[in-house]
């Protein structure tokens, strides 16, 4: 009898117990919000409050070796414990990193560069020119091969280099860089190129001390003693999988401006866990995903952040129905670009009408690229309508059957199914047939042109409308749509070689023109980001391409 | 016994190279490269990386170098992350995971015997529906809702328990807890079942009448003998929990092996895809050699022909 007395008793406690959490809480639903910075403005007066800032990332760090980073993670931390020879700030203009300042020749392809003499290793040694010879050849040569190499394609014959058969494959002492003295950088370009300084600042193009590498062997940079810093923190700790900590870095020249002591990143991968450890105070900022984006909305330390990635439709133009310039331009107008933002990513996100994002560069008048180029087509029924009904005459046809190559996450398949809705029903005789794909595999069925229309994004490598321009030159590696116009590849192959600033930017605006006179492509949106960041997080400078943020500036203001 | 272990042993090996076969040649059928930026990636610029790693290759040429460095125990490096090599992903990422899987297991087969007994015993009573209840939720709801649910009311809202991370005992609790929520439910149920049919049979009775005390009968015949079908389910109950770690490391970001397992083939990381499926394969067969072994241990009539120990 005892022994079901025991029983009964601890059944209870469990049945209890499972049903207690999910229970009990409910009473209290403000508990969370105990941390809100209540005084603002004057708190600069204050004595120094602790300049410690706590973040999460999604993901651990694929690598530390600027010449072999490949991702957005490696290149955040890279960019915060390492300095090129010009650095991006709050504004994305090039300031003086390792390079104090520069000369540049008449015909703009040769750089000086005239090193800080107080730029130094996190040992305490100086950061000198070979150390950027040696690691620019390093991220070229072959047996080290690095992913991004192709980011080096304006120094001289960095192409070259990497090209299979090229009577200069893998001769990386070709390279046009050259240590002129100690302190003396010479860079030569292959062709002008006035993104190159910001360029400088990207982690393939980071110095790397020769002999601290070979040192350290297969060993470099895996873990954060086996490798040396020259950024404005260094790594003081990092555990794989689980998080890394930067520590200021006092052998960094510009120390003095840097306000932060300490930075401590936690990995963690799921966006509700991240909102919870926001909750409780465990982290100043973390991502949202749409679905929080409302139940946040009027929320003070809600940010959204527009990025300079560019989502469209690839059209290919290989395709028998898609080769109609009216059947494309009817498709471009036939759906509702807004409402798919809006109602669908609603995270800062903007409608696309353009290749080249706004914001992202000023021309030689200063004026940003789409300001000067504006909207290309407009979510216009009858006229779609149109010139579908004069596409298919002219094809001969009354119905096409089309299929969308998709990614397969579940907002992408959203947006597939809404751009299949509105086509089929605001287009007769048309019928959308969706494949979604694992990303590697869309990938690859997107080179192979073996699809109708492909949900497709770009992200800029550096700072200029180059960089999504030349991707729709005939058979250009990433054209993959079958795009063809010789008066588009002459434009862009001129601005190319064009040493006039202000011609080469009208040849660039030219050119996304006569992409759009075509209609070459479908733009969707323009991506954002959003989340939430405390009040009294500061100063942080959020970029557009390479690293996302940079906390040499930032700083705690108002915490306590 | 002994005999009968080494043969297991052997036919282990052999299974594990004919998944170590089959793995590979499905895995080059996937379309797509390892690297990490694929779309950016020139055609010439993909052959000189294909290259260095060995990939243009013939398929059997590269599945015959593959097995010379499996057999020295080398599962090569990862693709994700620089100069990482699978061994050592696994060796790092394995501790945590096994620690909740373990724990999962252990305390959810332990409320789940009790229950199971408790309802068996107490058949038809308010126990007994209350037990089922409790299972049929844990069945029903997936662990990872459980989780997610626990981590906001428990660590949130009455902030007693951590939210995530992984840095001692405390941080087990939430993790481990709603991953055995499954494990209680299917051991209660089975173990419900089981305990009936056998309290409901002759020799129990007999066991009574010739004077047996009623905690004896069911401790030592009935509890015994309803231990086997547990046993049984075990083993697939701790490769499920498998998949259960994978989302229950997202939520509580515990730094185990779990998401490399799906990640790897998004990814294309072609080493750690051997290497995950692999382990994993292992652990399986272990289990299952370890649960033929035990049954032998709860009841003799089922050691194995040959067996004499």
């Amino acid at each position: 009898m005892k022994k079901s007395k025991w029983s009964l008793l601890l059944t209870l406690v469990l049945v209890l117990s499972m049903f207690l959490a999910a229970c009990s809480g409910g009473g209290d639903k403000e508990t969370g919000k105990d941390t809100k910075g209540g005084d603002d403005g004057k708190a600069a007066e204050k004595p120094a409050e602790p300049q410690v800032l706590n973040l999460l990332d999604s993901e651990e760090i694929p690598s530390m070796d600027s010449s072999l980073a490949t991702d957005s993670v490696s290149f955040e931390v890279l960019n915060n414990v390492m300095e090129g020879l010009y650095r991006l700030d709050k504004d994305n203009k090039p300031t003086p990193g390792v390079a104090e300042k520069h000369d540049l020749s008449e015909d703009g392809t040769v750089y000086t560069f005239h090193l800080n003499p107080n730029a130094k290793w996190s040992d305490g040694s100086k950061v000198t020119a070979n150390d950027f010879v040696y690691s620019w050849r390093k991220a070229l040569h072959p047996d080290t091969l690095s992913e991004y190499a192709y980011i080096m394609g304006p120094v001289k014959n960095a192409n070259a280099i990497q090209t299979e058969g090229d009577p200069l494959q893998g001769k990386v002492e070709e390279l046009g860089v050259k240590a002129v003295d100690e302190s003396t950088l010479e860079v030569t370009l292959e062709a002008p190129a006035p993104y190159f300084l910001g360029l400088t600042g990207f982690a393939t193009f980071y110095p790397q001390k020769e002999e601290y590498v070979k040192s350290k062997a297969d060993q470099y940079a895996l873990e954060a003693n086996t490798l040396l810093y020259n950024g404005p923190f260094v790594l003081n700790e990092w555990k794989h999988n689980e998080g890394w900590q930067y520590k200021k870095n006092d052998n960094y020249w510009d120390k003095d401006n840097v306000k932060l002591d300490e930075i401590n990143v936690k990995i963690v991968k799921d966006v509700a866990t991240g909102v919870n450890l926001y909750e409780t105070g465990q982290t100043d900022i973390t991502g949202l995903s749409m679905e929080y984006v409302d139940q946040y909305k009027g929320h003070e330390d809600l940010y959204t952040r527009g990025e300079a990635a560019v989502f469209f439709l690839r059209l290919n133009q290989k395709s028998e129905a898609l080769k109609n310039p009216n059947i494309r331009k009817a498709i471009d107008m036939a759906y509702d670009k807004k409402s798919m933002v809006d109602v669908l990513l609603n995270n800062g996100s903007t409608p696309a009408y353009y290749l080249v994002p706004g914001d992202f560069t000023p021309g030689p008048d200063g004026d940003d690229f789409r300001k000067t180029n504006g909207n290309f087509g407009k979510y216009d029924l009858e006229k779609a309508k149109e010139l579908w009904t004069t596409g298919l005459k002219e094809l001969g046809k009354d119905s096409v059957e089309l299929e969308l190559l998709n990614y397969d996450s579940d907002g992408a398949k959203k947006m597939g199914e809404f751009f299949k809705n509105q086509l089929e029903k605001n287009l007769p005789g048309i019928k959308v047939s969706i494949k979604a794909q694992p990303f590697k595999q869309k990938l690859e069925l997107e080179s192979k042109g073996d699809y109708d229309f492909s949900y497709a994004g770009w992200g800029p490598d550096y700072q200029d409308p180059m960089t999504f321009l030349d991707m729709f030159i005939t058979d250009g590696g990433h054209n993959q749509m079958g795009y063809s116009n010789p008066k588009y590849d002459q434009l862009i192959s001129d601005a190319k070689k064009e040493t006039d600033q202000k011609k080469r930017w009208e040849m660039m605006l030219e050119a996304e023109k006569v992409l759009f006179e075509d209609q070459a492509i479908s733009p969707l949106y323009q991506r954002g980001v959003t989340g939430l960041q405390k009040p009294y997080v500061k100063g942080l400078a959020h970029h557009l391409f390479g690293a996302d943020t940079s906390y040499k500036w930032a700083y705690i203001e108002g915490k306590q | 016994m002994l005999r009968y272990i080494a043969k297991r042993v052997f036919s282990m090996f052999l299974t594990l190279l004919i998944i170590a076969t089959i793995t590979f040649f499905l895995m080059k059928l996937l379309p797509g490269s390892p690297f990490n930026n694929q779309e950016k990636l020139t055609e010439s610029q993909r052959f000189a990386l294909n290259e260095k790693y060995g990939l243009n290759d013939p398929v059997p040429v590269q599945y015959i170098n593959y097995l010379g460095k499996l057999a020295q125990g080398d599962l090569g490096y990862t693709f994700q992350y620089d100069g990482r090599t699978v061994n050592s992903m696994i060796s790092n990422g394995i501790g945590p995971s096994a620690t909740i899987g373990a724990e999962a297991i252990l305390f959810g087969t332990l409320i789940g015997l009790i229950l199971g007994i408790a309802a068996a015993l107490k058949h038809n009573s308010v126990i007994d529906y209350g037990a089922m209840v409790v299972a049929v939720f844990g069945i029903a709801i997936p662990s990872f809702v459980f989780a997610g649910l626990l981590q906001y009311y428990v660590g949130v809202k009455l902030g007693w328990l951590p939210v995530a991370f992984w840095n001692g005992p405390e941080y087990h609790i939430l993790p481990a807890f709603s991953l055995s929520v499954g494990v209680i439910a299917t051991v209660a149920r089975f173990m419900r079942t089981e305990m009936l049919e056998i309290l409901g049979t002759d020799y129990i009775l007999m066991a009574r009448s010739k004077g047996i005390s009623k905690n004896a009968v069911i401790l030592k015949h009935c509890v015994r003998n309803s231990m086997i079908p547990i046993i049984t389910i075990l083993g697939p109950l701790s490769i499920g929990l498998i998949t259960g770690t994978l989302v229950i490391e997202n939520i509580f970001a515990i730094p185990g092996l779990g998401e490399q397992f799906v990640k790897s083939i998004n990814l294309n990381d072609y080493p750690v895809i051997m290497g995950t499926t692999l382990f994993y394969s292992f652990l399986l067969i272990t289990i299952i050699l370890v649960v033929d072994i035990l049954y032998g241990i709860i009841d003799p009539r089922i050691r194995v022909a040959g067996g004499k120990s």
